[in-house]
């Protein structure tokens, strides 16, 4: 029930982060190798040498945080929030060392300009128990739209 | 109707400059799609994507929804997807096996790889006496006019006239032999994941895109910088950073004014050549060790002369964009006068070490994924182009830069010395998009 808890309550504090636009404090949630993935389709069992949507260590990460804050990103000029609900959490392994595999789901809503567009999807989050609470060493994240042709493209982490 | 509205549509080309309705107007799109898209050679995919018989990929030519096909003899038609008998589609899903043959849905008609009728369920009770049968190609799937290949990568026609597809592709074919040819086995495969992206925006507003030399460090320049920055973080902790960073960080390093020094060649049916290599041959060990293996397969002299073509960037008109030197292609399919589809893939190279399939990769993923690093900003000002085009604050779209200064040789026209910016490619997209139009 802790491990349930103390859980449930990183993956709310990380959609927080994003949908508050705090970007370097998202980044800090990954371990130092950390690894944020979307692969085109579910199929796929590793990022490595594979086609991506997603496939950023945390040198990439900073490339696309400091473009979306650049005040010449155009793309980033209109008005855009996005929401995120994250649920049906489900701890899958625990480790003696307090590392833990969890699964999720999410929901996510954004507005672009005047349009809403909606995605979805399963996260898949390896954590690694640290001092200073969980980091992520992989985050894989399933969208079910991932197949579908893109209305306009993505722009940050989903 | 047009004719009334714009009687002479020549008048919207220039040799300089453009109406604003060629990109906005629903009825010369349909026009396009008719005399365009609908009669010259459009890309249909790679060989590669249909290996075994009976694998059949749906794509877009023009408006007409065909189906890229392998027939059990190892041959590939092109077909309409459509079945004869009702008009029912044949295949509901973008790419699958059909088996033995194809049998449609609704009636149970089946058909052959190649599209002829194969059976009808209790067809001599059910017809014997009617003009329906085998005998009848009406009651065959339809076929493209015409099918040929290049390297591998398949065209359809749907007009039985005109010229052969190595007619139309002329030096553009540079953009098929330069990807095989890097290849120390002289093909490619390609990656069997297709990203699609939609663009609210005319189809010739991407194309014109994508060899305009003076947008990069203007549109891209927040990745650019963002990328130089951390590219000299990692310099500075381990000494070398991959060469990702440097394809992403040449949009900012390359200056607005260094992209002049690159040329642009244009060529008849609106065909276009970027040149230009973003440093792609560094000299660290996995360049290395490629280039030994391509000595091996090729000989130094040859391997020297295909490592040193100079491309970045060719455009085969109406639909095709292909950057050779890191395999990535993109088809554009028109969906309407304002959306717009591209089908990005790209390719390995046969018998290359792994590292250098991670080049194309880290670019297919950076730049042209979903999550875009590069072309969302390029999507964002497709939009804008659209929506001021729509609007009455002006009538032409101008097409000027270093107009004037082409130089007219060899069949084909050439920017002069420093005149990389130039508009030159997009006039010779217009130039035959007037021809087609007129036809």
């Amino acid at each position: 029930m802790k491990t349930q808890h103390a859980v449930e309550q990183f993956l709310y504090r990380q959609a927080e982060l994003l949908d508050s636009k705090q970007w370097q404090a998202w980044i800090d949630l990954f371990a130092a190798d950390g690894i944020y993935w979307m692969p085109p389709e579910p199929s796929h069992k590793t990022w490595e040498g594979m086609p991506a949507i997603f496939a950023e260590d945390r040198n990439l990460m900073d490339v696309r945080m400091k473009r979306v804050l650049h005040p010449d990103a155009w793309s980033q000029r209109p008005l855009w929030e996005t929401n995120h609900v994250v649920s049906n959490v489900i701890v899958e392994k625990e480790l003696r060392n307090g590392d833990v595999e969890v699964r999720s789901r999410f929901h996510m809503m954004e507005l672009r300009r005047d349009d809403v567009r909606h995605f979805a999807g399963s996260y898949r989050h390896h954590l690694k128990k640290t001092r200073d609470g969980y980091r992520i060493k992989l985050q894989r994240v399933d969208m079910t739209n991932a197949q579908a042709a893109y209305d306009y493209v993505l722009q940050v982490w989903v | 109707m047009l004719q009334e509205r714009i009687p002479d549509l020549s008048k919207c080309v220039e040799p300089d400059r453009v109406r604003r309705e060629v990109y906005t107007d629903p009825e010369i799109f349909e026009l396009e799609m008719r005399r365009i898209h609908e009669q010259v050679w459009i890309y249909c995919g790679h060989e590669s994507q249909v290996p075994n018989p009976g694998d059949y990929y749906s794509v877009q030519v023009g408006r007409q929804p065909m189906l890229m096909v392998r027939g059990a003899d190892g041959t590939i038609s092109v077909l309409y997807n459509r079945c004869p008998h009702r008009g029912n589609m044949m295949c509901g899903d973008r790419h699958g096996n059909a088996g033995e043959f194809f049998r449609c849905s609704y009636h149970a008609w089946t058909f052959q790889h190649d599209g002829r009728l194969r059976s009808i369920p209790m067809m001599e009770s059910g017809y014997a006496g009617t003009r329906y049968g085998r005998d009848n190609p009406d009651c065959s799937m339809k076929r493209a006019a015409r099918v040929e290949s290049y390297r591998g990568f398949v065209f359809a026609s749907l007009a039985k006239a005109g010229p052969t597809l190595a007619e139309f592709l002329g030096a553009s074919r540079v953009a098929f032999d330069d990807m095989c040819d890097r290849a120390p086995a002289g093909e490619v495969a390609i990656v069997p994941n297709c990203f699609r992206v939609i663009q609210h925006s005319n189809w010739k507003i991407f194309l014109e895109n994508q060899l305009d030399a003076l947008h990069p460090s203007v549109v891209h320049q927040s990745t650019g910088r963002a990328a130089h920055e951390v590219e000299k973080q990692i310099e500075k902790r381990t000494g070398r950073a991959p060469l990702s960073y440097h394809m992403l960080s040449a949009f900012a390093t390359v200056t607005i004014d260094k992209w002049d020094n690159f040329q642009t060649l244009n060529y008849p049916y609106g065909h276009c050549i970027l040149t230009g290599y973003m440093g792609l041959r560094p000299k660290d060990p996995d360049t290395l060790a490629y280039e030994k293996v391509m000595q091996k397969a090729y000989g130094k002299k040859r391997t020297e002369e295909i490592l040193a073509v100079n491309i970045h960037h060719v455009l085969i008109y109406p639909g095709l964009s292909v950057q050779s030197p890191l395999q990535q292609l993109r088809a554009v399919r028109p969906l309407g006068v304002d959306r717009t589809l591209t089908e990005i893939w790209h390719f390995r190279l046969k018998g290359a070490p792994e590292p250098i399939y991670r080049r194309s990769l880290a670019y297919y993923n950076l730049v042209n994924s979903p999550a875009t690093l590069i072309n969302a900003d390029d999507l964002e000002n497709f939009w804008k182009c659209h929506q001021g085009l729509a609007s009455d604050g002006g009538d032409w779209v101008s097409f000027g830069r270093h107009y004037g200064r082409d130089i007219e040789k060899d069949g084909r026209v050439e920017t002069a010395a420093n005149c990389g910016t130039s508009e030159a490619p997009m006039r010779n997209q217009m130039k035959a998009w007037a021809q087609y139009m007129q036809a």
